[in-house]
């Protein structure tokens, strides 16, 4: 087995379901070293993926391998895996450091302490990892989660949503990690629904709403299939009605809709929609007060995604 | 030894359940039993007061409740706050992790249920009496394979205590009593078969041999904990975000 193997993650037409609702709806793919994002609304399915890549739960069709070999009943995978669940409880009653040193043992490490110490100086965490975890902020028992998860030096990290409750610095340190450890040559996937986390991490996306994989590629890829979906901007003005009639016959605008709060328009390039305006208000007398996109929501993001 | 009883989880287990309130709620049962142990050594006169308390409460209230209270928190907490995964995130094999988490609650059943059984039979009895030695010999029985059984309901469902309850009160206690066929199949009766072959009383009510006794509890400890293992391998996570 060569290392990109032994290292890769692959899902063939997997689908898992619970009773009558479908989570995971026949996705494929392959997951090999580097960084890979799953990006998608809450709900969209990730969780339930990255729990079946970590063998906790079984695909309910489709066949899901990791370094070759099923995970699923298959706890010797965690030799080469390190898992970061989403879920925040660990045994709050230890200090870091027996945490993190008692994983390095149930791994059979040959110095659990060392391997402790070292996977808690990776996360910062040197300083605190005396106390109870019990006494840890978020941001710090998601730290602690991290580095248990990294004390056997896996070759693939599957995280759970990594960045929830760790303070914009936290978050950087963490990302910069991450990025060293895929340019090691080790498998990164981490979930997100919070698109900036996924764009500062360079790497490949996959894009999972409805359970379903909605966009792959890298983030430039994905970014270009967001701008290039019509835009909705909601724009208040000291004359909505004449500026509506100005901007109907423009090009760039698909359609405008005056409503209570302002007008609402339809543009196909927003980039010369937000040129135009400004000169069409000038040119009219006209103030304008506010140019709000009204449907920046991820989630609008995704359903259009997964509509084209 | 270390395949099968891992010292981590075993440590830490201990510590969870030791560190928490629900110790003071494990010594709550205990510490009744020998309050009334002692109040009637102190006010009651019928020579068999000793054999007839202890026998109904030690081995029908005391044992069993401290057992489905540990039995099923060992395990059954870490699956329902999710901590397990930390635990099941390592190729420590599922087999390891079940006889550890069974070997605690065994352990803390033993601190919490066999020992003041022992201590209160010694109260009423002294230290060296047959009743003490058969009360001791009959809970540690019921330390092991009452947990077997907890541990194992705590992995098949996530109502552990209510089950375990219907159990002890409409298997054990109504079906026992009422048709001779249930006793073969109830751990209470181990317990109290095992501890009247040392103490010879009419008054422990038992109704099986010792020979019988053990062997059925080996037996039924030998198979929950087989369900427990195959259960535990197959653990599945439930996804909070599907």
């Amino acid at each position: 087995m060569n290392a990109i193997e032994e290292n890769a993650i692959e899902l063939r037409h997997v689908s898992r379901w619970y009773g009558n609702v479908v989570a995971v709806n026949d996705v494929s793919m392959t997951v090999g070293p580097g960084i890979t994002g799953l990006l998608g609304p809450n709900g969209a399915g990730k969780t339930t993926l990255l729990t079946m890549m970590a063998g906790f739960l079984a695909p309910s069709r489709g066949e899901l391998t990791v370094a070759g070999q099923p995970s699923w009943r298959h706890p010797g995978v965690f030799r080469l895996l390190g898992l970061v669940p989403e879920r925040d409880s660990v045994y709050a009653f230890l200090t870091g450091l027996d945490f993190v040193r008692s994983t390095a043992k149930l791994h059979r490490l040959a110095d659990p302490d060392a391997a402790a110490r070292r996977a808690i100086g990776i996360v910062n965490m040197a300083d605190a990892q005396d106390r109870r975890i019990s006494t840890y902020s978020k941001g710090m028992r998601q730290r602690i989660k991290v580095a248990a998860a990294l004390v056997h030096d896996p070759r693939i990290l599957l995280l759970d949503e990594p960045f929830n409750g760790m303070d914009p610095r936290q978050r950087l340190v963490m990302m910069d990690l991450f990025e060293r450890m895929a340019q090691e040559g080790r498998t990164i996937v981490f979930s997100s629904h919070i698109l900036e986390e996924v764009e500062r991490m360079s790497g490949t996306i996959q894009v999972i709403v409805g359970g379903r994989l909605a966009a792959s590629g890298d983030f430039r890829a994905i970014r270009r299939l967001m701008t290039s979906r019509p835009h909705v901007f909601l724009v208040r003005s000291s004359a909505d009605r004449a500026l509506g009639a100005a901007l109907i016959g423009r090009p760039a605008v698909s359609g405008v809709e005056l409503t209570p709060r302002g007008l609402q328009v339809r543009t196909s390039d927003f980039g010369t929609f937000t040129r135009e305006i400004a000169g069409l208000c000038k040119d009219g007398g006209i103030a304008l007060r506010e140019v709000r996109p009204s449907d920046e929501s991820l989630e609008s993001v995704f359903s259009y995604l997964v509509a084209t | 030894m270390s395949v099968l009883l891992n010292p981590v989880v075993l440590r830490i287990t201990l510590r969870a359940a030791l560190g928490r309130k629900r110790a003071l709620v494990f010594a709550l049962v205990p510490t009744v039993l020998l309050g009334i142990t002692v109040l009637l050594k102190l006010v009651a006169h019928s020579p068999v007061w000793p054999a007839e308390f202890l026998g109904v409460f030690g081995f029908s209230v005391v044992l069993p409740l401290t057992s489905l209270i540990i039995g099923t928190s060992v395990l059954g907490a870490e699956i329902d706050d999710g901590s397990i995964v930390h635990l099941l995130a390592t190729p420590v094999s599922r087999l390891g992790v079940v006889i550890s988490k069974f070997a605690a609650a065994v352990i803390l059943t033993i601190l919490f249920g066999a020992i003041p059984e022992f201590l209160a039979g010694a109260i009423a009895k002294g230290f060296g009496d047959r009743l003490t030695i058969g009360l001791l010999a009959g809970a540690l029985l019921a330390s092991v394979a009452y947990n077997a059984l907890f541990v194992m309901l705590s992995l098949l469902t996530t109502r552990a205590i209510a089950v375990g309850l219907l159990y002890l009160l409409v298997w054990e206690g109504l079906l026992g009593n009422l048709i001779g066929g249930v006793r073969v199949l109830s751990i209470g009766q181990y317990s109290v078969g095992v501890a009247n072959s040392i103490a010879h009383t009419s008054a422990l009510n038992s109704h099986l041999t010792a020979r019988t006794a053990i062997i059925m509890a080996v037996a039924v400890t030998l198979a929950t904990l087989a369900v427990a293992v195959r259960r535990l391998s197959s653990f599945a996570l439930k996804g909070e975000s599907v």
